[in-house]
């Protein structure tokens, strides 16, 4: 547990970015700019040419730490708190989560809200919820 | 071009996560934690996304049908059921545990950091076994 700086602009722009995507998707191609989505549709492909522009949009999506990069002299800052067998496991639970669920952040959060789903909405407030609690429970319970 | 278009989208996304923190974990479980070193950061996020997204959707739907032909691919599904409830809740428990979330780690793969790595394997694991349980049928019971 360690502080990390309050960035409300950078935070914002990303945002805005994020965003950006999401609507020249569903305009480019129709398709919700879900990250789960994107990730199942590889693994367990339906199709060809359904696999051909998720691979494509997730290669563009690898490709952003290296312009990253390129505009600020630094790569993007991504430390990892915890240990490999909460990774593991946490991998694991988002996994099987994000399925049954049908969807993540991107997903339901961001796409799914704004056009008010009440299943996005629903599952939004759920899993910020229940994040909410196991944060409280691994830092404040169990690591209190 | 179409293709072209996509990676471009993705780029931009990817972007929009590496800036904004969301591929951080020690940034994003500040947030959620809010009894201790609470960074609130990714409300920003949210409500920047949120607010390009609301709007530009309006537009895009207004539209009638996307730039390449076809339609738009939106779920038909507006039942509020306990898989949807469940699987959510789970996901927030992952998601605490390790700090990614999907959207988060698939951009955070390109920086080449083993620990992407390894949740984005258990992840996929997670989302294999997932599939093959509701292909058994589990979990329709919940609805």
């Amino acid at each position: 547990m360690f502080e990390t700086a309050f960035t409300p602009w950078q935070s914002l722009g990303g945002g805005l970015l994020i965003g950006t995507s999401a609507v020249l998707l569903m305009l480019v191609s129709g398709r919700v700019m879900g990250a789960t989505g994107v990730l199942a549709g590889l693994v367990a492909p339906v199709s060809r040419a359904d696999a051909t522009w998720r691979l494509v949009l997730l290669l563009g999506m690898l490709t952003a730490p290296l312009v990253y990069l390129l505009i600020t002299g630094r790569m993007p800052e991504v430390s990892v708190p915890v240990s490999t067998p909460m990774l593991i496991l946490g991998g694991l639970v988002v996994g099987v989560g994000v399925t049954f669920g049908g969807g993540c952040t991107s997903g339901h959060g961001v796409c799914g809200i704004a056009r008010l789903s009440p299943r996005s909405i629903v599952a939004t407030l759920v899993f910020m919820a229940s994040c909410i609690a196991t944060v409280f429970v691994i830092r404040h319970v169990i690591g209190g | 071009m179409r293709l072209v278009l996509i990676f471009c989208i993705g780029l931009i996304f990817g972007l929009g996560i590496v800036i904004s923190g969301m591929a951080n974990p020690a940034k994003v479980l500040n947030f959620f934690d809010i009894a201790g070193t609470w960074d609130p950061s990714l409300a920003f996020v949210m409500g920047g996304a949120l607010a390009v997204t609301g709007l530009g959707y309006r537009v895009v739907f207004g539209r009638g049908e996307p730039v390449f032909g076809g339609r738009f691919h939106l779920p038909l599904s507006a039942q509020i059921d306990a898989r949807l409830v469940a699987g959510s809740a789970l996901f927030g428990v992952g998601w605490g545990m390790a700090g990614f979330c999907p959207g988060g780690a698939l951009p955070a793969l390109g920086t080449g950091i083993a620990d992407v790595f390894i949740f984005t394997g258990a992840l996929i694991v997670g989302i294999l076994g997932a599939k093959t349980l509701q292909a058994r049928g589990f979990g329709r019971a919940f609805h």
